[in-house]
This record gives C-alpha cells, sequence and structure tokens, in this order.
C-alpha cells in the first residue's frame, strides 16, 4: 500500500514538473509565434506595444529582460527592453542606449524601435559579429518615453499631432504638456525654447521636472560610466544630429562624431537612396537647449546622436505605414554603423576613423559574416 | 545671420530654399504637379541695406509625380518691417516638363458635373494613408496652403502642410471649382501646428485663385483630455 502510493506521488510529480515544461515551453513557442506574427509594418497603439514587450521577453528568455524604471505623469509605466548575452571570459559589459517616441507625433521612432528589437532577435542566432557585439554590449531600448503623449495622439485624429507630454497645466494656463526633449539637465533653458506653457517647446519650469526625463537621467546616470552610445530617434527631416544644440559649445571629439555619423548617413543611403544630413542641431535645424542628447553628451557618454527619420516635409510626421519598412532598414543600417564602431573602439584595437575606414570595416564585416554563414550579400 | 557664402547643408540656405518651393507651387502646382526642394548646391546671403535680407540659390527642385529634377537659381528678398512677406524670382532650367492638362481636364469635368459637392477630411489620416481618388484634393490642399505658407515665411519659419483636416466643395462659381479647405500647417523651428482656413477656386485654365485666408486661433479648450485611463 505505501509503495502503490510512493508510485503514485512520484508518478503525480513526474506529471505534474511534465506539464509544467509543456506549459512554459508553450509560451515560449507563443512567445516566439506572437513576435513572429506582429505586424512591424503597422502603427500600434500603447496597449498592444506593451504586450508585444512581454511576448518578446517571454519568447527570448536567453536574450532579453525588461525593466520598468519610471512612470509618465499619468501613472504610465516607462519600461525598456535589455538586450544582451553572457560575455565567455566573463568581462565587464558596456552598454548601449537607444530610446525612441519622446515625441508624442513621432510614430516612425516607435515603430524603428521595435523593428529594431525585431532585427536582433532574429538574426543574434545567425549574424557572428551581433552576437559577438551582444556577448560585449548589454542594449538597452525603449521603444516608448512619452508614453502619455503617444496615447493621446491615438485618441482621435485632432490629438494625432500632439507633441509634449501631458502634464497638467502650470497656474494661470490651460495648457497641457513640456516638450520632454527640452526638459533635460543640459544647459537646460537657454535657447530653442520657450517659458510660455501653450508652446511646443515649453521647457517645463525647471531642468528635469518632468518625470519622464527625470526617470532617462536615473537610470542613464547611474550606468552612465559603461555607456558607449546614446541614441534617440525622433522625425521628421533625416537628419543626424550630434551635440550641443547650443550654437557656442562644441564637444571635445567633434571630429570623430561627425566622421562616425557620416558614416552611418552613407550606409543609410545605400538602403534606399536617402539623404540623411549629419551636423549640429544649431547648424542643419535650429539651436535647442534640454535635449536628452546634450544631457547624455555632458555626462560623459562619448557617442550621442539624435536621429531624425523619414520624411523631408512631405508627409512630415504622418508617414504611411507602407514607408515604415523601408524608414526602419536605413533606420537600422545607420544605428548598426554607430553601435559597431563604438563596440570596436573599445573591444577591438580603436584607430580614429574617417568615414571610408569606418565603411570599409562595416563592409569587411559583412563580407565575412556573409561568407561564414553562406548568405549571399 | 549667416552673411556672404551659405553652407548649403546648414538651416539659413534650407529655409530659404524652401520659401522656393513655395513660391513655384503657386504659380505652378496643381492636382497633378507639385514641386519640392531636392537639393541645395549653393547659396549666399547679405544685407540690403535696412530694408532686408537678400539670398541667392542655386537648387535643384523635383516634381513630386515624375520625379523630373529642375535646377533653379533663384533670388529671395526677406523684407524688414510691416510687409513681411518675402519676395521670389526663380528662373528655372525647365519646370513644366511633365504634361498633366489631360489629368486636371477629367478631375475638372468630373467635380464639376458631379451632383453631389465633395466633402473629405483628414488627408492624409493618423496613419499616412488616403483614398487614392483624393490624393489629388491633398495636392490641390498644399497649393493653396502654399500661398499662406509663401505669405507667413521669414528666415526663421520652414513650413509645411502638415494634413488636410477638412475639404469641402462649393458650388461652381464662373467656371471655377470652388472650394473651403481647413489646412494644417507645421512650422519645423517653432513646431507649431497652425491652423488656416482657405477660400479658393480652381480650373486647368486659372491654376488656383485665392479668395481668402483666414488664420484660426490655437485651440486650448481642445486640450482638455478626453478620459484616456
Amino acid at each position: 500500500m505505501l509503495k502503490w502510493r510512493k508510485n503514485t506521488l512520484k508518478f503525480g510529480i513526474f506529471l505534474l514538473i511534465s506539464s509544467c515544461v509543456l506549459e512554459s515551453s508553450n509560451s515560449l513557442v507563443e512567445g516566439l509565434e506572437s513576435t513572429r506574427a506582429y505586424d512591424y509594418t503597422k502603427y500600434h497603439p500603447m496597449d498592444e506595444i506593451y504586450k508585444w514587450m512581454e511576448d518578446v521577453e517571454q519568447g527570448n528568455p536567453e536574450l532579453v529582460s525588461s525593466a520598468v524604471y519610471g512612470h509618465t505623469y499619468e501613472g504610465r509605466k516607462i519600461t525598456l527592453l535589455k538586450f544582451g548575452l553572457k560575455n565567455p571570459e566573463g568581462r565587464e559589459k558596456k552598454v548601449i542606449w537607444m530610446d525612441c517616441g519622446i515625441h508624442a507625433r513621432e510614430w516612425i521612432a516607435p515603430a524603428f524601435c521595435q523593428w529594431f528589437v525585431k532585427e536582433i532577435v532574429n538574426s543574434y542566432k545567425t549574424n557572428t559579429k551581433l552576437e559577438q557585439m551582444l556577448q560585449n554590449l548589454d542594449v538597452y531600448v525603449t521603444p516608448v518615453i512619452n508614453v502619455d503623449g503617444y496615447n493621446y495622439t491615438w485618441v482621435n485624429s485632432s490629438t494625432r499631432l500632439w507633441r509634449k507630454s501631458r502634464s497638467d497645466p502650470p497656474p494661470n494656463s490651460t495648457c497641457y504638456g513640456v516638450d520632454l526633449n527640452r526638459n533635460f539637465n543640459a544647459n537646460w533653458g537657454t535657447v530653442g525654447v520657450s517659458f510660455d506653457s501653450c508652446s511646443n517647446t515649453y521647457c517645463g519650469n525647471s531642468a528635469g521636472s518632468e518625470p519622464e526625463a527625470r526617470a532617462v537621467m536615473d537610470i542613464v546616470g547611474k550606468m552612465h560610466e559603461q555607456i558607449l552610445c546614446f541614441l534617440t530617434i525622433h522625425s521628421a527631416g533625416q537628419l543626424i544630429l550630434l551635440p550641443y544644440g547650443h550654437p557656442e559649445i562644441s564637444a571635445p571629439n567633434y571630429d570623430e562624431l561627425v566622421a562616425v555619423g557620416k558614416a552611418a548617413a552613407a550606409e543609410m543611403k545605400k538602403v534606399h537612396g536617402m539623404d540623411y544630413t549629419v551636423g549640429t542641431s544649431p547648424q542643419i535645424l535650429y539651436a535647442n537647449s534640454g535635449s536628452s542628447r546634450d544631457w547624455a553628451r555632458l555626462i560623459g557618454i562619448p557617442f550621442s546622436y539624435t536621429f531624425e527619420l523619414r520624411d523631408k516635409g512631405e508627409f512630415s510626421h504622418l508617414l504611411p505605414e507602407e514607408q515604415i519598412q523601408p524608414a526602419c532598414e536605413e533606420a537600422f543600417a545607420g544605428a548598426l554603423s554607430i553601435i559597431t564602431y563604438v563596440h570596436d573602439k573599445a573591444f577591438n584595437s580603436g584607430t580614429l576613423p574617417n568615414a571610408a575606414g569606418v565603411a570599409i570595416t562595416i563592409w569587411s564585416t559583412i563580407i565575412a559574416v556573409s561568407l561564414s554563414t553562406g548568405v549571399l550579400v | 545671420m549667416a552673411t556672404g557664402e551659405l553652407n548649403p547643408n546648414h538651416y539659413p540656405a534650407r529655409r530659404a530654399a524652401q520659401v522656393v518651393q513655395h513660391y513655384l507651387n503657386t504659380r505652378y502646382g496643381s492636382p497633378y504637379r507639385l514641386f519640392h526642394v531636392e537639393r541645395v548646391y549653393s547659396g549666399n546671403a547679405e544685407d540690403v541695406g535696412d530694408s532686408g535680407r537678400k539670398y541667392q540659390l542655386e537648387i535643384s527642385v523635383q516634381e513630386t509625380a515624375s520625379n523630373a529634377t529642375e535646377k533653379c537659381s533663384a533670388d529671395i528678398f526677406f523684407p524688414r518691417g510691416e510687409q513681411h512677406s518675402p519676395e521670389v524670382q526663380a528662373s528655372c532650367v525647365e519646370l513644366l516638363k511633365n504634361d498633366t492638362k489631360v489629368q486636371e481636364e477629367a478631375l475638372y469635368q468630373q467635380y464639376k458635373m458631379n451632383q453631389t459637392l465633395l466633402t473629405a477630411h483628414h488627408l492624409p489620416d493618423s496613419h499616412g494613408n488616403m483614398e487614392p481618388d483624393m490624393k489629388p484634393f491633398w495636392h490641390l490642399g498644399i497649393v493653396a496652403s502654399s500661398f499662406v505658407m509663401l505669405g507667413e515665411s521669414t528666415e526663421n519659419t520652414l513650413y509645411n502642410m502638415a494634413q488636410v483636416a477638412n475639404v469641402t466643395q462649393l458650388p461652381t462659381e464662373n467656371d471655377q471649382l470652388k472650394f473651403d479647405y481647413h489646412i494644417l500647417l507645421h512650422d519645423m523651428v517653432s513646431q507649431e501646428i497652425i491652423h488656416w482656413k482657405l477660400l479658393f477656386t480652381w480650373s486647368p485654365a486659372e491654376g488656383v485663385h485665392m479668395l481668402k485666408m483666414d488664420q484660426l486661433p490655437h485651440c486650448h479648450d481642445c486640450d482638455k483630455p478626453p478620459n484616456t485611463n
């Protein structure tokens, strides 16, 4: 009788364990399938993006983890996905930071962050260079920083072109929101801003007054010594902006920033022939202060860029869905170019590049990968 | 302000070039023909005494439908003082390469004869999409908007039409199609969205004639959030 009970118990435990394994592998498969089923060529509302982040994490636990690192004004989670593989030598990992959607109406930016994630997930097992980089780097991706603003642009057609956060109006005003990309603690409130809360470049009532900006400054600030590169994604204009937004302040590594930016623009042009202009904001766009890009450079992150994606004014922020794929493909080439450069500089023998040198390095990497994987380039 | 030879990639030349784009669209634009600046090759800016500033540019413009590219030399004068509309003179190699007469005539006849007057809104929609039939009216909105954008441009603006919020066709008058448009302009420099109401006529023979252009006030009450939780 006792033996029978023991065996039943053993069998019961066996069944329990098996069903657990089956369930988790089912959800793994489900996770993978749902990320494969996710349409990266359509714009997605915030609830779908949250769900997608869960699926990506569940579907790729060896590569992906997530973190909530702040809350928006209206209490929504600001979430990132962290991509990385174990370093075989146990070396300290460096970090790449990418964020999208500081400005609510720039829908192609969150679309690009999602596309970027898809590319990493789908190719890291077969792309040796990418695998190597993920062993040395942790890539932090925030698909939407300004969740409240992005959410608001989905309410109806009249809210679609909202830019700022959704903070309450200050006293004596009826106007909502702060331009989060003028709120960072980088020469805050000096140039290219408005102190009128009704303005689309309202910088807030003090540097870092906004929870969304503060969340980024807190998490990036804590790990800034490990961060090789800070990429913040916007639209539109087809520009690659380097620090600083103030016309009289130059980054100490200005020449290198330009060279790496121009190499990225060259890679982007190869994809679909689109031109991306490289320069500081006061040169090619307008002077501004309080941007996340400037703040990142100021605290010592050596490479910091704002990407302004498609287009150049035909549709501006209302970029048609049929352009999501080509816009993301070229943006990916540009981002990867910069990430590869900063990785190789940190982990191989880094030499000061000219644009051609960087392009040759990247091209030979692609050839090497294609030869080793037998894929025709 | 930048004076002397201009860097063609920098914003002063780019903003002045955009004014040329607006000018060309007011003169030559149609539901089937639109121009946009493709490239700035070179530029020069100088003060003209106290009266304003003059830019000279070498640019190329591209016609949107045909992708044909034309080179243009343009002078843009930004006056100082009360009269703030810039003055443009442009000579382009060959602007009217593609023949749009047939399409324009077909559109004109279709909507002249239509029993029901056209109404449409949100061109493009939030996802950047629009019905193919509506594209000519989106283009027409850009042409009409160009009159506003030309008039409002300064060295500190960079305008594009962001969206046609609403188009209402009115009864045909003197053989001209007549339209009431509510359009949204985007100024890249201030990042503001500015609403305008435009009343104008169009026909293939006469082109666009503006009857009324009214800026609508920034709607602060529109910012009251519906329940988004």
